[in-house]
């Protein structure tokens, strides 16, 4: 892809930093109590979503995990509609029904955050297929973290996707934890995208705190899907700076390993390769940090204004009494 | 001062019978060295090793298949999933081979193993943390089922689900795992409990409470309340639901004529409907009332508190429908 200019440089930045402002806003909100359940932070992982995204269009259909707010953010999602769904409120996402874990978007072709390790690969797969079958030339794209390439789902989906050509992007967020779990603790290989030679698609390692070398990877990808070649498992190496979960403290990682991966903060690293790099005033950086946490104190201050559900609706939504097709852009 | 937690009582249930029988494993999603997610393994591979508790990959059919498979040759695993909504990821394996294998091979073969796994909502989990399934696999020929409600019982009927000889599901309810049980110390020594044996938790005139897991303390909160109204209320726990004890069951219904089956699993189609069919069939010569189900109304389960709270069961809704059934 092409350099991007200052302006879309920015906004790569503003994107990133949206998913970290809005994440540790929703850790903090949580340990207030006004967040209830779970709640996996995507905090140093941002650079990914936000790179991939940035190599889609507007017709591309995506699946997430469980840790999906920065997907969620780097697709165009609103924060505030995200906070009252965290808020469990009537206004959300998912109208109070889904919270953290199952966050949904479809008018951003966005089909979920997802509770089931795993769950989400397939469903992209078969998006992929449908919008093949429209005569469309989109693409699905479906992120899952290295934990979820053990699971049945990553293998049978890979094999079909690829004997089928599908147009696929099956994105790997290697942050070296499943749960607790260290990479070279629950596989033996340490790129997962070796996995893709034996289904026979395309493998891809890329930086994945390089939001530039991310969105390029991305986008030879989505080439690759267009011109019929099939699908690409794109690896991105990363790191969560934070627990699984909020509550865990992660204390079962290394604090070398730790601080070796604070010190290349994919925000950090940006923020300075854009004042590097391009011809901006020196205020720029600056001014995207301030309009990012104006955004966030209107949508939180929105989001706790709006109405809860009330208790017999929790019976609504169980079968379909109108249903307008799907929606797709 | 310690305490004796249900959490503490499944934890010790496996080092019992791991220092007991060398052919006791368990396998599953950070199980050893982290303890797993809820803290109930804590300790025991520091204790037992690796070559006692296996760490697996994220990949529930591997976890319960390698058990079946470990089994048929002499172990005795006990598998865990984590959440017992990752089961669907397993159920080929639980239904198709470890249930079958005893039947198909004309008894020559069994899958002697336990599948530990955490059940109903933790408040928010939502749709897919949150189910209660037992009622699958109670369908299921084959298996044998545990539900738990008491730190005791939980030691107790492990140790007999460890030792059994066919394939055991046991469950074990989130909400459950601090609560306090009976009396403080380090270790509580509770003999393996037989399965197919009841335990009434509170004897009582003029209803019968079936109940299990968590839904049962909301029962036993439901009973405080109605005797300040004269209602007197007997709150019986199955403990296994296969094998089931009806002779008990039905002792208690002849004492009190009226039955009220409360879980937190969705009516439609819960082991409540078993029950309720069961006595309809069996007991209706001493029954004196229609018998009433109370479980959760027809939804997945939602995130919203106030949402979910509507969905789930809990004592306010098993008294008023205690008082229907009396009135
Ligand atoms: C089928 C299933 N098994 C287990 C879990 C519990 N669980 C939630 S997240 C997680 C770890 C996932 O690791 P990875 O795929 O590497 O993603 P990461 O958390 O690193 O983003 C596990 C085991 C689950 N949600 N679903």
């Amino acid at each position: 892809m092409e350099r991007p200019d200052g302006e879309e440089a920015l906004g790569l930045l503003r994107r990133m930093l949206l998913i970290r402002r809005f994440e540790e806003r929703a850790a903090k909100l949580r340990a207030g109590g006004l967040i209830p359940g779970f709640l996996h932070p995507y905090i140093g992982q941002e650079a990914v979503a936000v790179g991939v995204c940035a190599a889609l269009g507007d017709d591309a259909v995506l699946t997430s995990t469980h840790r999906g707010h920065g997907h969620l953010i780097a697709r165009g999602a609103d924060p505030a509609r995200m906070f009252a769904e965290l808020f469990a409120r009537t206004t959300g996402y998912n109208g109070g029904k889904g919270g953290s874990l199952h966050m949904i978007d479809a008018a951003l072709g966005f089909l979920g955050a997802n509770g089931i390790v795993g769950g989400g690969i397939p469903l992209a797969a078969g998006a992929a297929l449908q919008l093949r079958r429209a005569g469309r030339t989109a693409v699905g794209v479906t992120f899952f973290g290295d934990g979820a390439s053990n699971e049945g789902s990553f293998h049978e989906t890979l094999n079909l996707a690829a004997l089928w050509k599908l147009p696929v992007l099956f994105v790997c967020e290697n942050n070296l934890y499943g749960e607790f779990t260290r990479q070279d603790r629950h596989q033996l290989i340490t790129d997962v995208a070796e996995r893709a030679s034996s289904y026979g698609m395309a493998g891809v390692v890329v930086d994945g705190n390089d939001v530039l070398a991310v969105r390029d990877a991305a986008a030879d990808a989505v080439a690759r899907a267009n011109a019929g070649e099939g699908p690409t498992l794109l690896e991105a190496k990363t790191y969560r700076h934070r627990g699984h979960f909020e509550g865990d403290m992660g204390r079962y990682r290394p604090k070398d390993e730790v601080a070796a991966w604070m010190a290349r903060d994919p925000i950090d690293l940006f923020a300075q390769r854009i004042q590097d790099e391009w011809d901006l005033p020196e205020e720029a950086v600056v001014q995207v940090r301030a309009e990012v946490e104006q955004e966030l104190d209107k949508a939180t201050a929105w989001a706790k204004e709006q109405p809860h559900p009330v208790p017999s609706g929790a019976l609504e939504d169980v079968y379909v009494e109108t249903y307008e097709g799907a929606v797709l852009r | 001062m310690s305490r004796f937690t249900y959490a503490d009582a499944v934890r010790q249930a496996i080092a019992e019978e791991m220092e007991r029988d060398e052919s006791v494993f368990m396998i599953g999603e950070d199980v050893g060295e982290p303890g797993g997610v809820f803290g109930v393994t804590k300790g025991l591979w520091e204790q037992f090793g690796p070559d006692r508790l296996w760490d697996t990959p994220i990949s529930e059919e591997a976890i319960v298949g390698a058990a079946v498979g470990a089994a048929l040759v002499g172990g005795r695993p006990i598998a865990e999933i984590m959440f017992g909504d990752f089961v669907t990821l397993a159920m080929d394996m639980i239904v198709n081979q470890a249930a079958k294998i005893h039947y198909m091979t004309g008894g020559r073969l069994s899958a002697p193993m336990v599948v530990r796994m955490v059940t109903g909502t933790a408040g928010s989990t939502a749709a897919q943390h949150s189910q209660s399934l037992e009622s699958w696999f109670v369908h299921v020929p084959g298996l044998k089922v545990v539900a738990p409600s008491t730190p005791e019982d939980a030691k107790g009927l492990l140790r007999s689900a460890i030792r059994d000889p066919d394939p055991v599901i046991y469950f074990e309810h989130k909400q459950l795992y601090g609560g306090r049980g009976g009396p403080a110390g380090d270790v509580v020594q509770v003999e393996p409990i037989p399965f197919g044996v009841g335990r009434v938790h509170r004897e009582g005139e003029h209803v019968t409470i079936v109940s299990y897991l968590k839904t049962l303390h909301h029962a036993l909160a439901a009973a405080e309340a109605l005797a300040e109204e004269g209602i007197s209320c007997e709150v019986w726990d199955p403990r296994t639901l296969v094998p089931f004890d009806h002779a008990g069951l039905r002792r208690s219904l002849t004492k009190t004529g009226r039955l009220l089956v409360a879980h937190e699993a969705v009516t439609r189609g819960g082991f409540g409907a078993e029950i309720a069919a069961w006595a309809a069939e069996e007991c209706h010569d001493v029954l004196t009332a229609p018998i009433t189900r109370v479980g959760a109304r027809n939804a997945p389960v939602p995130y919203a508190p106030e949402l979910e709270s509507h969905v789930i069961p809990d004592a306010d809704r098993i008294a008023d429908a205690v008082r229907k059934l009396v009135g």
